[in-house]
């Protein structure tokens, strides 16, 4: 008989809910969402989880394993001792719907508000731009996002203080920055980032960094440039010129 | 009616893949009030997953390239069953639909003199797929699904759709649930995309997600469509193969367009052995010659043969591991670490480096990648017309995966993210001025749906539906795979029938609150009807075309090249019947056969 692995899941809605423990049949290369789906399918069909591609490129299965945000597909069971029990929550920063799914719809309603991209005037007759690989490189990182919101999930700001209203959190920090290092954008999003976007919440703990699944670097390479952006527009109208004019 | 929101829409759209938000962009900018029905969230569609690039004869990085080529290449690729006028549309439109995405904010990776770069693939004369690393389907979609939540589009997440309602030849509505809550949804609309994606879940060994149950084929069916070329499905020579628990994810086309080569237990190159009379000369003949065109020097050498087009590759891979050539784990190997440097790996293909090294601990750069056959793509869909993509119900339209046609019997890597701008463009386009007219829909209708919907509620005791799911995936996998036969598709509807009775009697416990078991109960419904479509179609193809391969018919019969199979409802039954299609006008055929 193949190894028994243990799991515990936490089952109910966001009134009532509790952790329940589930034995899987190990197998081998399985990651924590096959054991889910062992479960779902053998022993509790109505166990709500989200999946789509299970290959880390959709970002659907975010969930807490043993408390840390991560995609369940990208997560092996070997990383954890044989017979340690392996926790799966939903995650924190959202209200649970049900067991590992969460009402994630407040994200959509934040990407909505940010300024829509709006290129320069094409650069060729034929109505195409010209860029170059080294300028789009820089925003080709932020496109990485899988939108997994475990950023959102972990960033104390949401988590803990709860600012959804004031703060965009670090997945949308990163959506924004691809539009303002867009080598085309002209549109300018500092006022939005300073006032309805909450930038100044964040004070660059860079747990957000950790968990990303793509490892962005969200603090470093996103969120400090775009501080310095607001700072330079609010403080410094000669600097904001400046850096206007030379790009 | 009690336990049911309705809303009045002028254009609803199912599924928010690329082609369902192309389309629901299209509308909008006609002004039509429009709802995009999702599945899953947004954003989370399989053009995530798409790989490898958009094809597009921009010609930014050979010159020779254009539409004609374009063209010629889909339908040699199709094997000549493609429905020439949606290939010699696609060809044309694509272009301007991949500067159209740059203009709404895409980074596709640039040439040194700054345009849109582009990789060679297989079956592609030039090279021709923009692309962003290996991650084109993800940068598509978000482009995409910026541009939809900034045109006042209102999208519905985590909502199926179980029934299209026509009334009178018409198009009228649609009916679903949330997932969330489990609550109905009534969309009243003269014009609905489908634009579901396709049925992958019907096999075990699959690159698709839980969402690929066939259901806009289904619904459309249900409805009275007819349904096209349901016997070729497109099984992807590369998927991953160990361990079991990644089995069927899909490794991009791009690895081989990179320099990629394919090996058998004994080290062997093979693909050079198994070139079809119909591309002899197009390929290179050496490995020298490969490996010079992979170098750069385009002009003189011929493409790799690992760049043949995708059912040729699969089957050839098949072969090798049914005569004992394949890799411990039963697949072949893929080595692109002997042909290219680790920087330019991790460059060109870095969602590849990381999907092997975290799932299957092999290090792309210095290790080969075993791999296998997995299905990915079904060509055959919803009849439609070419220009319009409309089906044959008024009002109702088809578009991406579930339409039929554009692909005919084999679809060309890159063909599919074009094809999803150029068609659902299109289909937003005349969706829209289909708008107003949708006729009322009897009461009785929708009060019958929500009771079928609801009666796995009643059998609190039955069959767990997961069971019944991975019985058919089975079934389909053994008898309706990459090689069949007559018996094995007999077999097949046999087993079939069966598992419509165990599906009908299957239960679920829990509350309609987000309950998967529920879901799949539904979902069963939807893929028991294209399971059924796929074999009854193979069963009727008395020949080998393209992906569809029978070994009691090894050879293509030229009789059957324009010839389609077309399913339709009839009272309860399954009706199967032969139609030509509209022979190709002299001009084009003359550009297939002599090349432009």
């Amino acid at each position: 008989m193949a190894e028994q692995r243990r799991l515990r899941l936490f089952r109910g809605t966001r009134e009532h809910g509790e952790l329940k423990e589930y034995q899987v049949a190990a197998a081998e290369g399985m990651v924590v969402l096959d054991a889910v789906h062992a479960i779902q399918a053998e022993q509790a069909p109505d166990l709500a989880v989200r999946w789509n591609c299970k290959a880390g490129k959709c970002g659907s299965c975010s969930a807490e394993i043993n408390g840390k945000p991560r995609l369940m597909c990208m997560t092996r069971m070997s990383d954890y001792q044989a017979g340690e029990t392996i926790t799966v929550t939903p995650m924190k920063a959202f209200p649970v719907i049900k067991d590992l799914v969460t009402d994630v719809s407040w994200n959509y309603e934040v990407n909505k508000r940010i300024p829509a991209f709006q290129p320069r005037a094409p650069d060729a007759p034929d109505g195409t731009w010209r860029m170059y690989q080294y300028e789009v490189e820089r925003p080709q990182e932020f496109r990485k996002c899988i939108e997994c919101f475990l950023c959102q999930d972990v960033c104390h700001v949401l988590r803990a203080h709860e600012k959804h209203a004031e703060f965009m959190g670090p997945a949308f920090l990163v959506r924004a920055a691809v539009y303002e290092m867009h080598p085309l954008d002209e549109e300018d999003r500092r006022s939005y980032l300073r006032e309805s976007g909450g930038i100044g919440y964040c004070n660059i703990t860079k747990c957000c960094t950790e968990v990303c699944p793509e490892s962005i670097t969200i603090t470093d390479n996103a969120i400090i440039p775009l501080k310095e952006r607001v700072v330079d527009a609010n403080y410094d109208p000669l600097a904001a010129l400046w850096r206007k004019l030379t790009g | 009616m009690t336990d049911i929101r309705t809303h009045d829409y002028d254009v609803v759209v199912i599924g928010a893949g690329g082609a369902g938000l192309r389309a629901a962009i299209e509308a909008s900018a006609q002004k039509a009030k429009v709802a995009l029905v999702c599945k899953s969230l947004l954003g989370k569609a399989h053009t995530v997953m798409a790989e490898g690039g958009a094809a597009a004869a921009l010609g930014n990085v050979m010159g020779e390239d254009n539409w004609r080529v374009h063209f010629r290449d889909t339908m040699r690729g199709g094997k000549m069953h493609n429905n020439w006028r949606m290939a010699q549309i696609h060809a044309q439109e694509a272009p301007d639909r991949i500067n159209e995405l740059e203009a709404w904010g895409a980074l596709f990776d640039r040439t040194p003199d700054g345009r849109i770069n582009q990789r060679p693939f297989g079956g592609h004369t030039y090279s021709r797929l923009a692309h962003v690393g290996d991650r084109t389907g993800l940068e598509m979609i978000r482009v995409l699904q910026d541009k939809a939540v900034h045109s006042g589009i209102d999208v519905h997440m985590e909502c199926t759709i179980v029934r299209l309602f026509a009334v009178g030849g018409r198009i009228a509505g649609a009916l679903g649930y949330f997932r969330e809550t489990g609550r109905f949804v009534l969309f009243k609309s003269g014009a609905i995309v489908v634009a579901t994606g396709g049925i992958g879940k019907a096999w075990q060994i699959t690159s698709n997600s839980w969402e690929y149950t066939g259901d806009g084929h289904a619904l459309a069916y249900e409805a009275g469509a007819e349904l096209i070329d349901m016997e070729f499905v497109q099984f992807h020579p590369t998927g991953m193969v160990w361990p079991p628990s990644v089995r069927g994810i899909l490794v991009t086309e791009g690895v081989r367009g990179e320099g990629g080569v394919l090996k058998n237990a004994a080290g062997e190159r093979f693909m050079f052995r198994y070139m079809p009379d119909m591309f002899k000369g197009d390929f290179a003949e050496t490995e020298a010659e490969a490996d010079a065109w992979v170098k750069g020097e385009r002009k003189k050498n011929r493409r790799p043969p690992e760049l043949l087009t995708r059912d040729v590759v699969a089957k050839a891979i098949t072969r090798e591991i049914a005569e004992g050539r394949g890799s411990p784990h039963g697949g072949v190997f893929l080595d692109i670490a002997s042909k290219q440097a680790p920087d330019y790996i991790k460059q060109k293909l870095p969602s590849m480096y990381h999907q092997f090294k975290e799932l299957a601990q092999v290090d792309i750069t210095k290790e080969p990648m075993e791999i296998g056959p997995t299905t990915h793509y079904m060509m055959g869909g919803v009849k439609v017309d070419a220009e319009t993509q409309e089906a044959t119900i008024s009002g109702l339209f088809a578009v991406g995966e579930v339409g039929g046609g554009m692909h005919g019997a084999n679809r060309l890597g890159g063909n599919s993210l074009s094809d999803l701008l150029v068609f659902g463009r299109r289909a937003g386009l005349y969706a829209a001025g289909k708008r107003g007219g949708a006729p009322g829909i009897p009461d009785a209708e929708i009060e019958a749906t929500m009771r079928a919907a609801l009666a796995p509620f009643e059998n609190a005791n039955g069959e767990n539906p997961f069971a019944v799911q991975s019985a058919l995936q089975t079934v389909m996998q053994r008898n309706a795979g990459i090689i069949r036969d007559k018996s094995g598709l007999e077999t097949a509807l046999a087993e079939l029938e069966n598992l419509k009775g165990r599906a009908r009697k299957s239960g679920i416990t829990g509350s309609r609150e987000y309950n998967p078991g529920w879901h799949t109960a539904i979902d069963l419904r939807s893929l028991l009807i294209v399971s059924e479509a796929t074999a009854r179609a193979a069963l009727e193809r008395t020949e080998s075309r393209g992906a569809h391969t029978r070994s009691d018919y090894p050879d293509s019969d030229e009789r059957q090249v324009r010839e389609q199979i077309v399913i339709k409802k009839e009272g309860d039954r399954m009706i199967v019947r032969r139609e030509a299609q509209p022979p190709l006008p002299a001009d084009l055929m003359k550009l297939i056969k002599e090349g432009s």
